[in-house]
């Protein structure tokens, strides 16, 4: 049991929380500032690389993420600088993959050889849409042109890029969002991640959305009407979700993120980042402060970022390995279920929802199909104690 | 012992908010019957459900003494009485054992529903009234018309009603003196057997049983063996006193007193309203007339969410009905709801109260079906069954004809939603009886079905007068109509606790509105649901609740899995209070919403 983080592997997530300005979609842990002081901020981060490397010295690093926020305001020498840290601390495994998520303006495309030289092999972009309308509307600060060529320079310094779409956005109908997705496709490596756009409490859209002011948002129907057809277009081109809102070729999945939905150990450093570390045999919660200047105190002035950690009973497990691991296609390997829950999946309810189409087994492999992944919450709230 | 001329017993009628309780506020309050520091508002009203809801359910009852302006001491023994409808009976019999009532009406809304089939009362017992006109402090107050109005509409002398607010204090001096010279003392005999009426009783966790009593002849001590004429029971007299309004011991009672005793009785359905109390060894020759028991009206299902809660509801229950005589229940099953209780209650409020204090009191979580008349079932044979609930309704090859029961509705309403209370009457199969002015105030008879009342009339009469009707209705007869079962069937499967008696006529549109209610009410599933309503085998109307299609949370990276978790559990949870039918689950709520009506 006690092993049962290393069927999903180690990896680092290191959170910048600020953005040039805050998109009125999105409620991440992000924040706009006038002044940051990345030479204090660089010893906070690497503080927490060294009290975290003594918890987990014996391990093999699988990959670093750098999410935000907006990472690709960071100095290249602070990246570097992390990242030094990083291989100081941990043995790394020989394809380790190291993740930057940058926002594609010109000013941030320019840092990019710099990040490349530092250590960072992968990029993931947020572009969110492909018509300068649209990137208007979702508040974006690059045009469709800036994006394409953000890229363009991205692909000239690293092997792996991968960029984001959000759609079901105000008033796209399925034939937009198809042409839109083949335009993508076209330019699309092997790694991209599209993102239906949800509606958030406590975001600028929310309030918009609570005073019904937000309007032209598809109905359910026109919603998974526009999933299927995106399931069906990638996996036609050759870039099939290996999860719910992933999509690569064979190969090309981002190692971190399936870290966390195969239910690895991650450590995680920065504002509001979370953690999941199995020590002494019992897998703990880790969780940090969410305002930047309160992390900083805490990491300055305590030693550790973290708040107390929580120790999560096997049952409490059982269900995050379910919740995260049914959003891969490849599914969960049911064993690995009952070690952690003590109980087998309900096979009358399996049994049920395999009717329905939803799930199935393959290869021993619990998995949730197409139709299935679009109603996840569902499927999990069925099977889920 | 009080001289019967220093006696006077009162009760207090009115509309509901008319200001009954504060008016009884304020006669405890000037008289120092209570010390300031005691006094809080509403005082009669004991329970939290009273308070809350700023209603009366239980009688209650002070002894006030006033020095009059003539010199003595009077004895004011003031009944407090509930104003619902449901509580009718409670009203009769208080009234009963008093001489004479204060008719408060609100000068500034003049007299409705309720005051008339209180004042009615009043009169059917006998009793001197004196008219208060209330609220003279508001800007809107209009003594003169509301006078003219009450001699209109009640058609008794109003020239000398007294006019006060309840709120400020004005003129309850004089109400005080009009208690004592224009209400009459009681008689009776205090040499003669002792003969007393019992008036209420309740359960007190600490004294058991409390007898509340009017004595008529004779003289009860403390020690007294005594006998109730209707039941034969006898008992000892352990305890006797007034209430001030908490209890104070006194040693005897004698004519026209009124008071409360204990006697070891278990439980207060050994006690009969209305029964006579008298000696055991020097009884009174004749009873006194007594009182019909309350019948319950209105019955309902109640079954606990949790079957597990089944034993706790059952006890509940049982203690609940120790000290409300007038609901019933017996065991249900229900397919849909497994193991329950079948209650009757007086009304659709008294159903509430219960099923609150069972919630509340308890503990428990319970889900309420559709409520039910009874109906009269004639067979081919000859048998009649009383039907309490639309699930047993038998064959209909045996049955001869169905009947409901009827009532006689007077609502009051200003001229211009006159229509749109004729159309809701109507639309609940009324037939006219009367139809009359007051100023710019109608007063409408109609003979309704109890089964389109007991529901959702009240609601819809309240909305669609914006508040402005008042509303009282009597049991008058049963009558038979063309009744049907009506069966709900949630994918393909009758859901028993869902079935209702209705009319022919109007059960597609009914069933046209409970499926459609019920697409609302019950959450998507997994996969597409047909709701149907049917009579007999025949579908009378049908929708179908598309499957779920998309539910997921597009962006779970990062690795924060306790937000999400928590979501999912939460949902869980909710899922876990619906009720499983097949594959379906229904919210508990679905049960009583999916009746009402948004005609
Ligand atoms: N302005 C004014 N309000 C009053 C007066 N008497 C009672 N009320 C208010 O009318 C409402 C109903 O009074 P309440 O005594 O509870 O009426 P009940 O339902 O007849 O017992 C309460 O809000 C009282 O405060 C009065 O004389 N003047
Ligand atoms: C941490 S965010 C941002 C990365 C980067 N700061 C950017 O905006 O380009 C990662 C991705 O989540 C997606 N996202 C954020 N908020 C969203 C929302 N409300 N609905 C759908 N997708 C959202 C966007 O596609 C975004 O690129
Ligand atoms: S979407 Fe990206 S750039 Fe916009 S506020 Fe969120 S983290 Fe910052
Ligand atoms: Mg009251």
């Amino acid at each position: 049991m006690s092993d049962d983080w290393r069927h999903g592997g180690f990896g680092l997530y290191l959170h910048w929380p600020f953005c040039a300005a805050k998109c009125p979609y999105c409620d991440f842990n992000s924040h706009v500032a006038a002044e940051i002081d990345q030479a204090r901020w660089q010893r906070a981060y690497l503080a927490e690389i060294d009290r975290l490397g003594v918890e987990t010295q014996d391990r093999v690093l699988n990959s670093v993420f750098f999410g935000g926020g907006t990472p690709s305001l960071m100095d290249p020498d602070l990246v570097a600088a992390i990242l030094e840290r990083v291989r100081r601390t941990w043995r790394q495994a020989n394809d380790i993959e190291i993740t930057l998520e940058a926002n594609p303006t010109s000013i941030e495309s320019g840092r990019f050889r710099a990040y490349s030289e530092g250590g960072v092999n992968r990029i993931s972009m947020g572009m969110q849409a492909l018509n300068d309308a649209d990137l208007t509307r979702l508040g974006r600060m690059h045009s469709a042109a800036e994006g394409r060529a953000a890229f363009d320079i991205a692909r000239s310094h690293f092997d792996r890029v991968s960029f984001d779409l959000i759609y079901a956005r105000q008033d796209q109908d399925l034939t937009a969002w198809e042409a839109e997705l083949r335009e993508a496709l076209a330019m699309a490596v092997d790694h991209f991640s599209l993102y239906q756009l949800t509606i958030e409490e406590g975001t600028a859209f929310g309030r918009r959305a609570a005073a019904g002011k937000l309007t032209g948002l598809p109905d359910e129907e026109l919603a998974a009407d526009m999933y299927l057809r995106t399931q069906e277009i990638c996996e036609a081109a050759g870039l099939p979700a290996y999860e719910v809102s992933n999509h690569a070729r064979e190969g090309a999945q981002s190692r971190h993120n399936l870290i966390y939905w195969r239910y690895g150990d991650y450590a995680g450093i920065g504002p509001g980042a979370h953690g999941r570390l199995t020590l002494g045999g019992t897998r703990q919660a880790t969780v940090t402060p969410k305002p930047p200047a309160l992390w900083l105190q805490a990491v300055e002035q305590r030693g550790s970022g973290e708040l107390p950690r929580e120790e999560l009973p096997l049952e409490d497990q059982a269900v995050e390995f379910l919740l995260f691991g049914l959003r891969l296609s490849e599914g969960i390997d049911p064993a690995r279920y009952r070690a952690l829950s003590g109980t087998d999946l309900p096979a009358e309810k399996l049994a049920d929802l395999g009717e329905l189409g939803l799930v199935e087994t393959l290869d021993g492999r619990i998995r949730a199909t197409r139709e299935g992944r679009a109603v996840l919450n569902g499927v999990i709230r069925e099977l889920m104690p | 012992m009080t001289q019967l001329d220093h006696i006077r017993n009162f009760s207090i009628v009115a509309h509901i908010d008319h200001g009954k309780s504060t008016l009884a506020d304020r006669l405890i309050q000037m008289t120092g019957t209570v010390a300031e520091r005691d006094m809080k508002a509403q005082l009669l009203d004991s329970m939290d459900i009273e308070r809350e809801r700023g209603i009366t359910i239980k009688a209650n009852t002070v002894r006030i003494e006033y020095p009059a302006k003539d010199g003595e001491t009077y004895v004011l023994n003031l009944i407090d009485t509930p104003g619902h409808v449901d509580f009718a009976y409670e009203v009769s019999r208080s009234m009963r054992a008093v001489e004479g009532s204060l008719l408060v009406v609100d000068a500034s809304q003049g007299v409705e529903a309720q005051t008339l089939a209180n004042v009615y009362q009043a009169i059917d017992a006998g009793h001197e009234i004196v008219p208060v006109l209330n609220k003279i402090d508001l800007p809107a107050a209009d003594p003169d018309a509301v006078k003219a109005n009450i001699e209109d509409v009640i058609g008794i002398d109003a020239s000398d009603a007294i006019p006060i607010s309840a709120k400020t204090g004005l003129g309850i001096p004089e109400v005080l003196e009009a208690i004592v010279h224009r209400l009459p003392a009681p008689k009776g005999d205090r040499d003669a057997p002792l003969k007393a009426m019992l008036v209420d009783s309740w359960y007190d966790p600490y004294l058991g049983v409390v007898v509340m009593i009017r004595v008529m002849d004779g003289v009860i001590r403390k020690g007294d063996r005594i006998k109730m004429m209707q039941t034969g029971a006898v008992y000892g007299i352990d305890k006797l006193a007034v209430l001030k309004p908490q209890m104070v011991d006194f040693p005897e009672l004698g004519p026209g007193e009124i008071g409360v005793f204990t006697a070891s009785i278990k439980q207060v359905r050994d006690t009969r309203v209305g029964d006579t109390i008298t000696h055991e060894k020097k009884p009174c020759a004749t009873p006194l007339p007594g009182f019909k028991p309350a019948q319950p009206v209105v019955f309902c299902g109640l079954f606990p969410v949790d079957a597990n809660d089944f034993e706790a509801l059952r006890d509940a229950i049982e203690k609940l009905a120790l000290n409300d005589a007038s609901f019933s229940y017996e065991m249900e099953t229900s397919a849909a709801l497994g193991f329950g209780f079948r209650c009757g209650f007086l009304g659709l409020l008294h159903l509430e109260v219960v099923r609150d204090r069972l919630e509340r009191e308890y503990d428990l979580d319970l889900i309420t079906t559709a409520p039910s008349v009874v109906f009269k079932i004639y067979m081919k044979d000859g048998e009649v069954r009383d039907l309490h609930n639309p699930a047993d309704m038998p064959d209909l090859t045996y049955v001869d004809h169905i009947e409901e029961p009827r009532i006689k509705a007077t609502i009051m309403v200003p001229d211009e939603y006159l229509g749109d209370v004729l159309k809701l009457c109507q639309d609940r199969r009324g037939i006219q009886l009367d139809l009359t002015y007051a100023g710019s105030r109608a007063m409408v008879v109609y003979d309704l079905p109890l089964a389109e009342v007991v529901f959702d009339f009240y609601d819809r009469l309240k909305s669609v007068t914006k508040g402005y009707a008042s509303f009282d209705y009597q049991l008058s007869e049963y009558r038979e109509d063309f009744l049907v079962k009506m069966s709900i069937l949630v994918n393909d499967e009758p859901v028993d606790a869902l079935s209702i008696m209705v009319h022919r006529d109007r059960a597609e549109a009914r069933g046209r509105a409970m499926v459609e209610k019920l697409k609302e009410l019950i959450p998507r599933h997994m996969f597409k649901i047909p709701i149907q309503a049917a009579i007999g085998g025949r579908v009378v109307a049908r929708e179908t609740l598309s499957a779920m299609r998309k539910d997921v949370t597009a962006k779970c990276y990062g690795g924060d899995a306790t937000r999400k978790k928590k979501l999912l559990e939460k949902q869980k949870a909710g899922k876990k209070k619906m009720r499983q039918f097949g594959k379906v689950e229904i919210p508990q709520s679905a049960f009583i919403s999916a009746l009402k009506m948004d005609d």
